[in-house]
């Protein structure tokens, strides 16, 4: 009988062989706590992945750990995404982990925002009437960001763009991590202390909830609602809310939205001064022209343009009434001519003289005619008046 | 921070340059006003032309020293 064995290594390769040519294990899901771990020099992450009941070992290979939103620790709840095979060497199969997020700490970090979400909108901190209005033209950006990264590039390739001459002054903050939160929260201050911006820009790129946390903190909250800077908040992407989006004066989806919204278009501001420029001419040159008319309609009345033909009418008309003032006058001293001839007439008709003419005589005592012979008696003397004299007599 | 004592309220200006156009456009100023006005607004419209030629591209950043914060001219580290 002859024994054909087969050495170790042979063995653990046929092992590593039939675990590779599994589907399943070529893409696990698994769920666990992480123990044991070690960051090794290398860049590579060794860790124990247990439950209540078992263990595997596990590894991260440094090329994966760079997509790391956390950096794993004993005692964290995660999910690890990998491929289970076989380390020849020591016989042991293990779970190669390709990704890894974090459990439990973002399931408590969902709590806290929401709880401190609800928190600050109880105490009004995030009601439009605390809102402040952006200036239109802000003399000075600040910025609180990373001084390096993209987002300071993209802040200020577009607020170049749009105002040439624009000033931004960046104030650096770490934008996540331990720390951070303070760090903003005491530029904010700053800034306002100093008064140092007229507008403010708290910015971060995207990231995990864990990243994005710093502004999702109270003391940063504070910080943007008590600044007397008006705040433009662009933390994220446009998906992601955080709480200094709420609390802030206006929320940019992005870094590059934050700067649009805070530095004005130079060049339309130009345009809009033009257009006042020449609404006032337009304006002042119709009121000219109105008082040109209104000059030009006076000017061509009658009263300029034929003077003296008032003057005419009116001598015309005074010619007329002195023509009728004569026309009656005259007519009145015809009148009054003829009364009197009528009544000098009927004066002659009556005239005494005339009747003595014809002989008749008056007698009268002491200048009063005697008209009854009961008048006179024997010796009275009388007065005889003829018409061509007076005589006196003496009764016989 | 000289500039900061002859700030000009662009956002106060451009109301006063509003109100100045509607007042004229209305027409019912004299014609002496109406010359003010004009020139009130001319003059306010170039003050702002001039705040926008005079400012000039600062991209600074505030540097921590000892206890003191400096201002410098900022210039993106490379990556």
């Amino acid at each position: 009988m002859t024994y054909n064995p087969i050495s170790v290594s042979e063995l653990n390769e046929y092992i590593k062989n039939k675990f590779d040519e599994d589907e399943y294990l070529a893409n696990v899901l698994v769920e666990g706590e992480i123990s044991n771990c070690k960051h090794h020099y290398t860049g590579h992450i060794y860790f124990t992945l247990k439950d209540e009941n078992s263990l595997i070992k596990s590894i991260m290979f440094k090329s994966y750990t760079s997509h790391l939103d956390f950096v794993p620790k004993d005692g964290m709840k995660v999910m690890v995404l990998g491929s289970v095979s076989v380390f020849e060497r020591d016989g042991a199969y293990q779970l190669y982990a390709k990704a890894m997020k974090q459990l439990g700490k973002v399931g408590d970090l969902r709590v806290a925002y929401e709880e401190l979400k609800s928190k600050l909108e109880k105490e009004g901190l995030f009601k439009e009437e605390h809102k402040k209005k952006i200036p239109i033209m802000p003399q000075t950006i600040g910025v609180l960001t990373s001084n390096t990264g993209a987002v300071i590039r993209d802040i200020i390739n577009v607020s170049t763009r749009r105002n040439p001459n624009v000033h931004i002054r960046l104030f650096p903050v770490p934008v996540q991590g331990e720390g951070a939160a303070q760090k903003i929260a005491n530029g904010i201050e700053f800034m306002n202390e100093k008064e140092l911006a007229d507008v403010l820009i708290v910015a971060r790129g995207g990231g995990s909830l864990e990243d994005l946390w710093p502004f999702n903190e109270e003391i940063v909250a504070r910080a943007i609602y008590n600044s007397k800077i008006p705040v433009i908040s662009a933390v994220g992407h446009e998906t992601d809310f955080t709480i200094s989006d709420f609390v802030a004066d206006l929320r940019a989806p992005t870094p590059s939205a934050a700067a649009e919204l805070a530095v004005p278009d130079i060049a339309m501001i130009r345009e809009n001064l033009l257009g006042y420029q020449n609404r006032f001419k337009q304006a002042l040159l119709r009121k000219t022209q109105l008082m040109r008319l209104q000059y030009e309609k006076c000017m061509a009345s009658r009263a300029f343009t034929q003077p003296l033909q008032r003057i005419h009418e009116q001598y015309i008309s005074i010619d007329r009434i002195v023509k009728e003032l004569e026309h009656i006058i005259t007519k009145k001293l015809q009148q009054e001519k003829a009364n009197a001839q009528t009544l000098m007439l009927k004066l002659d008709a009556l005239s005494p003289l005339k009747t003595l003419t014809r002989g008749y005589s008056i007698i009268s005592i002491d200048g009063k005619a005697v008209k009854s012979i009961k008048q006179l008696s024997k010796d009275t003397e009388i007065e005889v008046r003829m018409h061509d004299g007076n005589i006196n007599a003496k009764v016989i | 921070m000289s500039q900061k004592e002859e700030k000009l309220n662009f956002e106060e200006t451009i109301k006063q340059l509003e109100e100045i156009a509607k007042e004229l456009e209305k027409g019912d100023l004299d014609l002496d006003s109406s010359v003010n006005k004009f020139e009130e607004g001319m003059k306010l419209s170039k003050k702002c032309n001039d705040f926008l030629e005079n400012a000039e591209k600062r991209i600074t950043v505030l540097l921590k020293d000892g206890n003191d914060i400096k201002e410098e001219n900022f210039t993106q580290e490379e990556e």
